[in-house]
């Protein structure tokens, strides 16, 4: 099997997955850093649209557990590269191996790669549209971003967890199943909508925005819904995309980065407590321009290596969200006590 | 940072021991540079002579940029710390930097008050925290306080309290002592017989002795933790033991990252280490241990070091993160996010590195160099160094690291002398257990068999099996291209494949390279590529496509010395930093190639191209064909460098200094016998035979005893000493396989001669500078293992003269340039030599500490073609210094302490004394020897040692100090007219018994000197020096050193022993 990048790189290896559509998988190339936590990435569906390269060698390792460990109900990458792929796993809560659930669920995957020569070449030109083909080089190379992602991965009817007092819509762009989990608490209903459901006819105290692929500006009914909560004076906590989306709706601007964050290691600089820095997990290939917010709105954290926006908040108004991770999963739990303090606050506020 | 630290004491760690090495040569250094970078001043106290960080800028230059401004060459003691603290007034101290030793000695300091006293601020880690992960009682509590979860565990002060806790957790339980280093005392009881065996002598080390849970078979997995005064905590590295629990990690391969474990393990064994480093409240960097059920993922926190170890070491070249710096950074005052990864040079260290490659630590044991040794290995610390291989599949390492041990394995493969006890090997581990599986592989033994024995996670036993199907396809196959790349993806070497295809390396290197595969350079940047990285920290491998750096043209490399063993240690990690030094000095591009993660010669820093790789020819080959060297240093970095001189000149590779064919000269005992036979030079008589009769034959021509030095062995120890013909021929069958191909070398034993060294540096066949040391024991005792004395004291001049002279026809006759150790035999007026070293020796940096000049900088002027001649004065010096070995005979069970032909110290310890005696006794001291208070045990063997003792316990008796005597000593010393107490021999069952008074330590000193310590005597002997190592009474087994030792006591009674810089020395 092949990989082709759009700037005529070829590179080969072999293939350990499901055998590619005639014409190629197409997919934007991108690469994470993290040294654990395939399992969880590939069902993440902030990856939908994209070929991941994992940096780390050794993949397969400890093979894949039953779905409920997963992010998501599925495979949401388009391919998987690797430089050495293993299939003999060792782990007790694992049921099958990653190639046959590779396989399975109809993704196709490489190895034998260079990976640290390809995050070189995606570090320098930036992420690149590529294809995995057992043929030859694709025509044209399709690009996933110039469809709403969003629409491909999120629920498509409204589900609710729990029987807490406190109502909390999260909405799905593309949810991580750990910010439901990190959400259901005694005290809270989760009520997990579509990405473009208009949740502001619901009964709630409270709005998650979720993380997910692509876009931003992809998602303009969501961000009217976020604009009518904000004038309902509601407490809001955006993730990842739903960082973008928070400050799309209050009116600042995003912008692509060359090759994203995906690790597990950005460090996030607390800009309201100086000297504060959180190891935190990342994916995203949006940003929000910190130097647009307007000006009853700051920001939260930035990134330490890079300066880029790390989160905002509003300086009197209960809406904060964060680019980073703060469920994990996969990566390092820091930041969890965002979680902790967004219910904390409802819980202060005394709903019935 | 804090604007009132001025100056800082760093504590240092000592001699190297087994538990206690060369890594805090790095973590010292280190903090030495992080100090030096705020203008700080340093005081050190560290007695190891051989280490980088007791470094002082070079005579008449400026402060150096990363050297200390005062080293003091002391014991670690209490009594000499609070003199050092009095006199220089240090505003703070570091404690974490000097290992087990340092930590110890400064919570003692805090404890009589000293620190208070003199207003000394601890630096980073807090002492109560220290005490609270030291004190097993106080740490089970402060992490019940977070519902962390500690193994079931009992601490206990007596033996009766211990045999209570055991039957409550239930046998087995492991049994491990409270502040020791490396698990000293530690090990599995399984019944309560085997327990209070092992409580007898853990609480000969330790008030306190820990019953514990035993949780065999359980993952173990580390996290290397740093912490901020602003509680800002990251993981740096997490590690995966691959052997699991129940050897001490210290004794397992251990793999970066960890392997097996899964995202949902990894964070939350990183979370809960986060929650306890806060929750204890460390400061700067800390090790966690885990052990990890592997079926139910349950956990049990082992243990947390609150200090850099061998684990920070390791975890700080695996990732490339500065482990040490940054804690002496933090211990400032300075916390992560205002400090720089200094790696990326653009991001900051508030981060946690992302491999993209695995590193594989190995073990390097030397039992065999102590005769009765058990190769056993367990809970206690055994192995005297490590290497690290880096690669992008555990294959790769695996079989990298195998090499690199140097002990002639050629990877992971069977080898020759492995016995029947296959599966009793892997289940019940030695040192040699992963040979143990390559054979059992081999023969078709199942991974879940294999599983089942050694609890080895399948994941690294089924990596390990595929490197052994393809050994045994690869005899079969057609060596074409695909199947050539893939042996070299599995790691194996040329010189592998050429066994498996019956040729020779050079024609699978010759083939290889015809199929363009070459390995390629690879970065270690602590970002997995996300951020471009400034430096060059290098390694090699298979798995790629494409060199993370262009080629070089002009550099300069420097081979380092491998793994630490007995022998081959620290002081050729010093030569080499040195050797870095004047060549970056002189504006050289230097390559460094070691492969050695407790050096500072693979500090990241220290070199602008750091190659993480194995010393073997074909990977220093590879490496030079890369890089184009103008020129490769080899005589800096001991026997493996020295070794690849001629094959690697035999490739057209440009060696600096003395031609590879004069060093081999040197080290070809026919050429060089006959070398010194023309010059006129005296050596001792030998003969090499091929067979036991043969070699019978030899000996008695030349008169017993002798000396017999195998080519190769099977087991015991190399080097031996055989008084008869009996004693030889039963020796040769026993351990040596003596053929045509190993021939033997018999050589005359010349007993009662002393011995002189001479380290020198030439150029050009002419000696520039040499200085001249003597050994207080008489020939007998390895030099590695002796007391050397600078300058002589006992040598005559005209047996100096005739030294030099002999030196300089030799370094003429050789042409050389650079560096060269010459050893002599003296024995009435008669001058022998017996080994020349066209190479920096081990006791190059002693030499070039104590007069004054830096015999590396010289020297690698020298292989510079700069002139070097000058005034050096060396030998008549103001002042003595006394270098002692360290042993570490408390960890190898059964071995018999007593200096013999083959060496055994693990490492070494140097003093400055205004006087001999005074220079001695501090040695003595810093190498962990007490003086005694009152009572003396003596049994001295052999009518020639009673009588020639006699004058020194004079003056031992005219000191007040009571003596107790085996049968013969006692009597001989009671004709004499000194009062001896007479103890009865073991065997006679009666009271007092010579073992009595050592178990109830009466005896604070055991003077036992063998009649003939090279006849290797057994019996009572052997169990007084045994039992006084066990219950660690200083011992004295050599006649000449408890000579001196007397003398000395005597002439220094009432002087204090005086706490001088070692500038104050030398100036």
């Amino acid at each position: 099997m092949k990989l082709f990048l759009k700037d005529g790189t070829v590179i080969e290896g072999t293939s350990f997955g499901a055998k590619t559509p005639s014409g190629g998988q197409f997919g934007e190339v991108v690469f994470n850093t993290g040294m654990v936590g395939y399992v969880e990435s590939l069902t993440d569906p902030s990856y939908a649209g994209q070929i991941l390269v994992c940096t780390y060698p050794l993949v397969g390792n400890y093979g894949v557990p039953s779905p409920e460990c997963f992010e998501s109900s599925k495979i949401h990458i388009a391919g998987l590269i690797v430089s050495e792929y293993c299939e003999k796993y060792s782990h007790a809560k694992a049921v099958q191996s990653l190639g046959s659930w590779l396989k399975k669920s109809g993704i196709p995957a490489i190895s034998g790669v260079d990976t640290r020569a390809l995050t070189k070449k995606l570090r320098e030109h930036g992420v690149m549209l590529g294809a995995l083909s057992e043929n030859d080089k694709p025509r044209k190379f399709l690009d996933p971003n110039e469809k709403n992602l969003v629409a491909r991965v999120s629920v498509n009817r409204k589900r609710t967890y729990g029987k807490g007092p406190i109502r909390i819509i999260a909405v799905d762009c593309g949810m991580k199943e750990n910010i439901v989990r990190s959400l259901t608490r005694k005290e809270t209903t989760v009520i997990r909508v579509p990405w473009d459901y208009d949740f502001t006819k619901e009964k709630y105290h409270a709005v998650v925005l979720s993380n997910g692929p692509g876009d931003p500006t992809m998602c303009a009914p969501t961000i009217e819904h976020i604009k009518k909560a904000m004038n309902a004076k509601k407490t809001i906590l955006g993730v990842c995309l739903g960082n973008q989306l928070l400050a799309l709706a209050a009116g600042a601007k995003t912008y692509k980065l060359k090759y994203g964050h995906r690790s597990h290691n950005q460090p996030a600089l607390d800009v309201t407590d100086p000297g504060k820095c959180y190891i935190t997990s990342q994916n995203h290939g949006f940003a929000v321009d910190g130097k647009t917010l307007p000006k009853d709105w700051e920001e939260w954290f930035t990134n330490a290596n890079d300066g880029s926006n790390e989160g905002i908040r509003h300086k009197t108004k209960p809406w904060r969200s964060v680019q980073f991770h703060p469920e994990a999963s996969p990566g390092p739990t820091d930041t969890a006590w965002i979680f902790d303090e967004f219910i904390d606050e409802l819980n202060r506020k005394k709903y019935e | 940072m804090s604007k009132k630290i001025r100056s800082v004491l760093i504590l240092g760690s000592g001699g190297l021991k087994i538990g206690q090495a060369g890594e805090f040569d790095y973590s010292g250094s280190q903090a030495i540079k992080a100090l030096k970078e705020e203008g700080i001043r340093v005081i050190l106290i560290n007695p190891n002579i051989a280490t980088v960080q007791t470094d002082l800028p070079a005579r008449g230059a400026q402060a150096g940029k990363n050297l200390a401004d005062a080293v003091y060459f002391l014991p670690l003691t209490e009594q000499f710390a609070t003199k050092v603290i009095k006199k220089e007034k240090p505003n703070a101290i570091l404690l974490g930097f000097g290992g087990q030793t340092a930590l110890n000695l400064g919570l003692l300091l805090a404890e009589q008050g000293v620190l208070s006293k003199y207003k000394v601020r601890v630096l980073g880690t807090p002492i109560s925290t220290i005490r609270d992960t030291e004190d097993r009682d106080l740490f089970i509590k402060r992490l019940a306080e977070i519902d962390v979860q500690t193994a079931r565990s009992k601490a206990v002060r007596t033996i009766q309290d211990g045999i209570e806790a055991a039957q409550v957790i239930g046998f087995p339980v492991m049994v491990r002592a409270g502040f020791a280093l490396g698990g000293q005392g530690s090990g599995i009881a399984g019944d309560q017989k085997e327990l209070e065996q092992k409580l007898t002598e853990a609480f000969s080390s330790s008030p306190q002795v820990l019953i514990e849970e035993y949780l065999l078979g359980w993952k173990e997995v580390e996290y290397e933790v740093v912490r901020d005064r602003l509680d800002n905590c990251i993981t740096v590295c997490n590690m995966e033991n691959v052997d699991p629990m129940g050897i001490h990690t210290g004794e397992s391969m251990v793999v970066a990252p960890s392997q097996t474990l899964s995202n949902e393990e990894y964070h939350r064994l990183r979370t809960i280490a986060i929650k306890t480093i806060r929750h204890l409240g460390v400061v700067g960097e800390c090790n966690i241990q885990y052990a990890l059920h592997p079926q139910t993922g349950d956990y049990r926190v082992i243990e947390v070091n609150a200090r850099l170890s061998r684990s920070s070491a390791l975890a700080s070249k695996a990732t490339g993160y500065p482990l040490a710096f940054i804690a002496a950074k933090l211990a400032l005052g300075f916390t992560l996010p205002e400090l720089k990864n200094s790696i990326t040079g653009s991001t900051i260290a508030d981060f946690e590195p992302a491999l993209d490659y695995l590193v594989l630590k190995v073990p390097r044991w030397d039992l065999n160099k102590f005769e009765n040794a058990t190769s056993r290995i367990g809970t206690e610390m055994k192995s005297v160094g490590e290497v690290m291989a880096i690669g992008r599949n555990f294959e790769e390492v695996l079989q990298k690291s195998l090499r690199m041990l140097s002990i002639g394995a050629p990877g992971f493969t069977a080898q020759k002398d492995a016995g029947g006890k296959l599966l009793e090997e892997i289940k019940e581990p030695t040192t040699r257990r992963i040979f143990a599986l390559a054979e059992a592989l081999k023969a078709g033994i199942s991974v879940k068999k294999l599983h089942a024995l050694s609890k080895i996670d399948p994941w690294f036993l089924e990596k390990m099996k595929n490197i052994s199907d393809f050994e045994r396809s690869l005899s079969r196959k057609d060596l074409d291209k695909y199947t050539m790349l893939k042996a070299k993806q599995l790691g194996f070497s040329d010189a592998q494949i050429a066994k498996l295809k019956k040729t020779t390396e050079a024609q699978i290197r010759a083939r290889r390279l015809r199929f363009a595969i070459r390995p390629v350079v690879k970065q270690i940047d602590t970002l997995a590529g996300e951020f471009p990285a400034k430096t060059n920290y290098l390694y090699l491998t298979y798995h790629g496509t494409e060199n993370d750096i262009e080629r070089g043209s002009k550099g300069i490399a420097v081979l380092g010395s491998g793994p630490y063993c007995i022998g081959s240690s620290v002081e050729f990690d010093w030569c080499n930093v040195q050797a870095l030094k004047r060549l970056r000095a002189e504006k050289k591009e230097t390559i460094m190639i070691n492969c050695n993660p407790e050096t500072v010669s693979t500090d990241y820093d220290e070199s602008d191209r750091l190659y993480f790789e194995e010393l073997s020819l074909e990977r220093v080959l590879d490496i030079i064909e890369f890089e184009r060297p103008q020129g490769v240093v080899v005589s800096t970095g001991g026997q493996i460098p020295n070794n690849l001189a001629l094959p690697l000149y035999e490739h057209g590779v440009p060696i600096l200094g003395t031609s590879p064919k004069n060093i081999d000269r040197a080290e070809d005992r026919h050429e060089f016998s006959k070398l010194l036979d023309r010059l006129g030079v005296s050596q001792p008589a030998w003969v090499e035979a091929t067979t036991p009769i043969k070699a019978a034959n030899a000996a008695e021509a030349m008169g017993f005893p002798v000396l017999v030095r195998p080519s190769y062995v099977l087991s015991g120890s190399a080097m031996n000493v055989a008084f008869d013909k009996d004693s030889l021929i039963k020796y040769l069958q026993r351990a040596v396989d003596i053929s045509s191909d190993h021939p033997v070398v018999i050589s005359k034993f010349v007993e009662n001669s002393r011995e002189i060294e001479i380290d020198g540096v030439a150029s050009h066949g002419k000696l520039a500078i040499y200085a001249i040391s003597e050994h207080v024991e008489n020939a007998g005792t390895h030099s590695g293992d002796a007391t050397l004395v600078l300058p002589p004291q006992r040598t005559y001049l005209e047996t100096i003269r005739r030294a030099k002279e002999i030196t300089k026809a030799i370094v003429k006759e050789l042409n050389i340039t650079g560096p060269l150790n010459i050893q002599f035999l003296a024995k009435d007026n008669n001058l022998m030599v017996i080994e020349c070293n066209v190479r920096a020796s081990r006791s190059f940096p002693f030499v070039s500490k104590v007069t004054g000049y830096n015999f590396i900088d010289i020297a690698t002027r020298a292989l510079l073609g700069k002139n070097i001649s000058a005034e050096y004065r060396t030998v008549e010096l103001d002042y003595v210094a006394v270098k002692s070995p360290q042993f570490s005979y408390g960890r190898i069970k059964g071995a018999d302490p007593v200096s013999y032909v083959e060496m055994t110290a693990t490492g070494e310890v140097a003093c400055f004394g205004d006087s001999y005696s005074e220079a001695l006794l501090k040695s003595m001291l810093a190498a962990g020897f007490r003086l005694p208070k009152k009572n003396i045990l003596l049994s001295l063997g052999g009518e020639e040692n009673k009588i020639k003792l006699l004058p020194a316990m004079q003056k031992l008796a005219d000191m007040k100090y009571r003596f107790f005597g085996t049968e013969h000593t006692a009597a001989f010393l009671e004709k004499h007219g000194i009062a001896c107490m007479l103890l009865h021999k073991i065997s006679e069952q009666k009271e007092p018994s010579v073992l009595s008074v050592i178990e109830n330590r009466t005896v604070d000193l055991i003077i036992n000197v063998p009649a003939k310590p090279l006849a290797r005597e057994t019996a009572d002997g052997f169990v007084i020096r045994r039992r006084a190592v066990d219950l660690n009474i200083p011992l004295i087994t050599n006649r000449q050193l408890a000579e001196a030792f007397a003398m000395a006591l005597a002439e220094q009674k009432g002087n204090g022993l005086k706490a001088k810089e070692w500038g104050e020395y030398l100036s």
